[in-house]
């Protein structure tokens, strides 16, 4: 036995220099641990799962070209005259910032390049969270354990408006200027406080000369930071909850379906990075978007006609342009007590934003209260076959849509040749009757996508095929599906209204009274999965039509 | 001069002085300024255009306007609106009017410049009304920047900053002012047509109007530095194209990426 160690066997060394220094770190880090982990971790694949994936790739470019546009950016108010090479600004008053943002345009190589990018990858980003969203909301991937992912999701889409809403005010042009000021307008009409908040927030009176900065400050840093937080703790929980599945053969609540994510997803992953960064340079490359060099420096004097907010503030927008000042006689601004209430403004701005949000914020826990349900979803809801969720978010989506639309009244007006103020009349009665025939609507198309799916699993797909049978009769071929079309059309949960159920003193309280109506609105309007005992009548012996007719009329319920 | 010098003290000699100042002051302002006065451009007008004009104008225009252009139940009369206003109603295409409604739609001319010409020579004969431009005015050679800080403050609010138009009220609407000709343009300023306010010399200067003028031209030959410019109608199209066009092409990306091989 000698002193001298010599190779272990058992102790791996690695052949080349390049694996020393790897397995050196791997050592060290435990790289090769998390890797194989995460490798082997499961993704179910499907291109509506993708979405959270482009607001990803978004942030990524966003925090790339918001850097290189930090290098040439000023965010000073100071006064200034503009020198840069844009003819028709030559020696126009205006802030160091937007004349900053002019030479980003002009005199920066790429500069234009570049703020169309993270101007495009902005609007690009609040898109994908929001479509996102609906995709997760109409799947419910947010019940249970994904419920504060979901509020997690929420805040995201939130500071992800913050951050757009920071930013587009930054270049101190017309435009933006003039949503500032529709946001110090909002601001002033909070009772008592709106105005001390709106001196405080502006550093004096509008516009002042510290907005820019501090805007600035909040883009920069705050709020990309906080998003960059919560983005962590969304993958976080993405991780440790599993990815959710559609329904079909073989999965279930207890196991992912899909590919690992080394080496084909993480590689398609990569890909598709590369893929939202072309998209989005296409589109900044051959696109314009906010020309800031045509509205000027900002003035508090001119309002340029068709003045929005980005896609993301319209809804607000809308809302306010939605809003009467006069109801009827009464006048919707109140003078009380000598102060001014300005309910014209406060009510638009905040009201419908508030209900959304709220609503937003507390569906996990309004649907688990009406149905009861608390056990583990990892398979999704197909839309159709959860009728009633599915209608409240159309419902939502309508609303939302009405109030969007209203922030663009003046351009439908001019591009369909009708009046502003008939626009605006239509608008406003969609408001409220526009969710509810969407709901309406939407259930109704659910239900009867599920008859339709009912009736595909009982009798097959329809082939086209006439056939002339002996007597004369014409009948139609169908085919049968085989079984993994046919689980998916028949593998869902069908709940029945859950009636109330006495506490524990063997009362029934009004609460639960309450929960149980909720509970007959939510679900008394159902389709049944079709069960394999009428399959087995459907597709045993071919004249037992009756069988299956007089089943369906008890099995499936309607009104 | 003496006689002058000695009636110096006479008790009406202050009144006589500030009569005098009061006088040429005025006759000075009178001679030198054209504001609001009215101006009969007569210089290439003949009697027979008038006249030629005139037939024109009861063949076309009194069923609205009236004999003599002195108006009716269904159209104003056009006693003083000078050359400006019939060269740009009537150049645009606005009149004769396709139908009633909230505002004339431009169309192709219904007359030639010839014919044109004599309309406005007929109407600015009946009473004194703003000219046509001088060519000098509509060159488009004046300050852009000028221009456009003008523009922004006087005409953005309803044809756009960048004069992509807007709407008004009840269905009436300010037009985009691309492709319009710096003729119509000053006319437009000084004769307020449809339901547009009159800007007369007092409000923007003669050379303010150039300077306008000039700024929309170099906006016009300019085009969009950025790229395809959406109709230069700001983040409504620009949010339309990311919805469509941008999350289109990503979602078709989404589905080739996750569409499986059998």
């Amino acid at each position: 036995m000698s002193a001298t160690t010599t190779p272990d066997a058992s102790v791996f060394v690695a052949e080349t220099k390049g694996g020393r220094i790897t397995d050196f770190v791997d050592q060290r880090v435990g790289g090769s641990g998390i890797l194989r982990e995460f490798g082997r971790k499961v993704f179910p694949d499907h291109w509506s799962f993708m979405f959270g994936e482009v607001a990803l790739y978004s942030f990524v470019i966003l925090l790339l070209s918001g850097t290189f546009l930090t290098f040439f950016f000023d965010p000073s108010m100071a006064e200034t005259r503009y020198a840069g090479s844009y003819l028709p600004l030559k020696n126009v008053e205006m802030s160091v910032a937007y004349s900053s943002s002019l030479d980003i345009s002009f005199d920066v190589r790429g500069g234009l390049f570049m703020r169309q990018v993270h101007h495009w990858a902005a609007l690009l980003f609040v898109a994908s969270v929001s479509v996102h969203m609906l995709r997760v909301f109409f799947t419910g991937a947010f019940r249970k354990p994904r419920e504060l992912n979901w509020v997690v999701g929420g805040v995201l889409l939130i500071l992800s408006m913050a951050a757009g809403f920071t930013g587009y005010s930054l270049p101190d042009d017309l435009l933006s200027g003039n949503g500032l000021r529709i946001i110090d307008g909002v601001i002033k009409s909070i009772p008592v406080v709106g105005t001390y908040i709106s001196f405080f927030l502006f550093g004096g009176e509008f516009p002042g000369t510290v907005i820019i900065s501090r805007l600035y400050m909040l883009h920069i840093l705050l709020v990309p930071a906080l998003i960059l937080l919560m983005i962590v703790m969304h993958l976080f929980m993405v991780v440790v909850h599993k990815h959710t599945q559609y329904p079909g053969p073989g999965r279930n609540d207890g196991n992912v379906v899909g590919y690992p994510l080394g080496p084909v997803y993480a590689a398609k992953a990569g890909g598709f990075f590369f893929i939202v960064f072309g998209v989005v340079a296409l589109m900044a490359g051959f696109f314009t978007i906010n020309p800031i060099w045509n509205y000027g420096p900002y003035d508090p004097s001119p309002v340029s006609a068709g003045t929005q907010p980005d896609w993301y503030i319209g809804f607000v927008d809308g809302a306010l342009r939605l809003m009467p000042g006069i109801i009827g006689n009464w006048q919707v601004e109140q003078v009380w007590f000598g102060h001014v209430f300005s309910f014209n403004v406060l009510l638009p701005a905040l009201v419908p934003a508030g209900i959304i949000f709220t609503v937003l914020f507390t569906y996990p826990w309004i649907e688990r209260w009406i149905t009861r349900d608390n056990r583990e979803h990892h398979v999704l809801d197909r839309p159709r076959n959860a009728p009633t969720r599915t209608a409240i978010g159309m419902a939502g989506f309508t609303w939302y849509c009405v109030m969007w639309a209203a922030a663009g009244s003046d351009l439908i007006a001019t591009h369909f040749h009708v009046a502003l103020n008939d626009v605006t009349y239509w608008l406003r009665a969609l408001f409220f009757i526009g969710p509810v025939i969407a709901f309406i609507v939407t259930k109704r198309v659910a239900l009867a996508l599920q008859r339709k799916d009912r009736e595909i699993a009982l009798h097959g797909r329809e082939t086209g095929r006439i056939v002339r049978l002996p007597h004369g009769e014409f009948i139609e071929v169908h085919a049968p599906l085989d079984e993994y079309k046919r689980y998916k059309l028949v593998g869902f949960e069908s709940p029945s209204p859950l009636p109330a159920v006495p506490n524990d003193h063997g009362v029934v309280d009004k609460k639960e009274k309450r929960r149980a109506k909720l509970s007959q609105w939510f679900f008394e309007d159902r389709v049944a999965p079709a069960t394999p005992a009428e399959l087995e009548a459907a597709h045993g012996h071919h004249g037992g039509h009756e069988a299956i007719e007089a089943a369906e009329s008890q099995k499936t319920l309607s009104r | 001069m003496k006689a002058l010098s000695q009636k110096r003290r006479h008790p009406m000699a202050a009144i006589a002085l500030l009569l005098m100042g009061l006088l040429v002051t005025g006759g000075l302002y009178a001679v030198a300024t054209t504001v609001n006065q009215a101006k009969a451009d007569t210089t290439s007008v003949s009697a027979s255009d008038v006249e030629e004009g005139g037939k024109l104008f009861a063949a076309n225009c009194a069923t609205c306007h009236g004999m003599g252009a002195s108006g009716s139940q269904a159209g104003p009369s056009l006693v003083g609106v000078g050359a400006a206003a019939v060269d740009f109603q009537v150049g645009t295409g606005r009149m004769p009017m396709q139908m009633n409604g909230p505002q004339a739609y431009q169309k192709p001319a219904q007359f030639n410049e010839e014919q044109t010409r004599k309309l406005a020579a007929y109407v600015a004969s009946l009473g004194p009304g703003p000219a046509i431009p001088e060519e000098n005015l509509v060159d488009g050679k004046g300050d852009a920047s000028a221009g456009g800080e003008l523009f922004r403050v006087n005409c953005a609010m309803c044809h756009n900053a960048a004069a992509a138009g807007g709407a008004l009220t009840r269905g009436k609407f300010a037009p985009a002012l691309a492709g319009v000709s710096g003729e119509h343009i000053y006319e437009a300023m000084v004769t307020g047509p449809q339901n547009m306010p009159v800007f007369n010399d007092s409000n923007i200067s003669p050379e303010g109007k150039r300077d306008i003028i000039s700024f929309l031209k170099t906006i016009e030959a300019n085009g969009s530095p950025g790229g395809a410019d959406l109709g230069a109608l700001g983040p409504v199209s620009e949010g339309l194209f990311v919805w469509i066009a941008g999350l289109g092409v990503i979602i078709a990306f989404t589905i080739w990426l996750t569409s499986r091989t059998s």
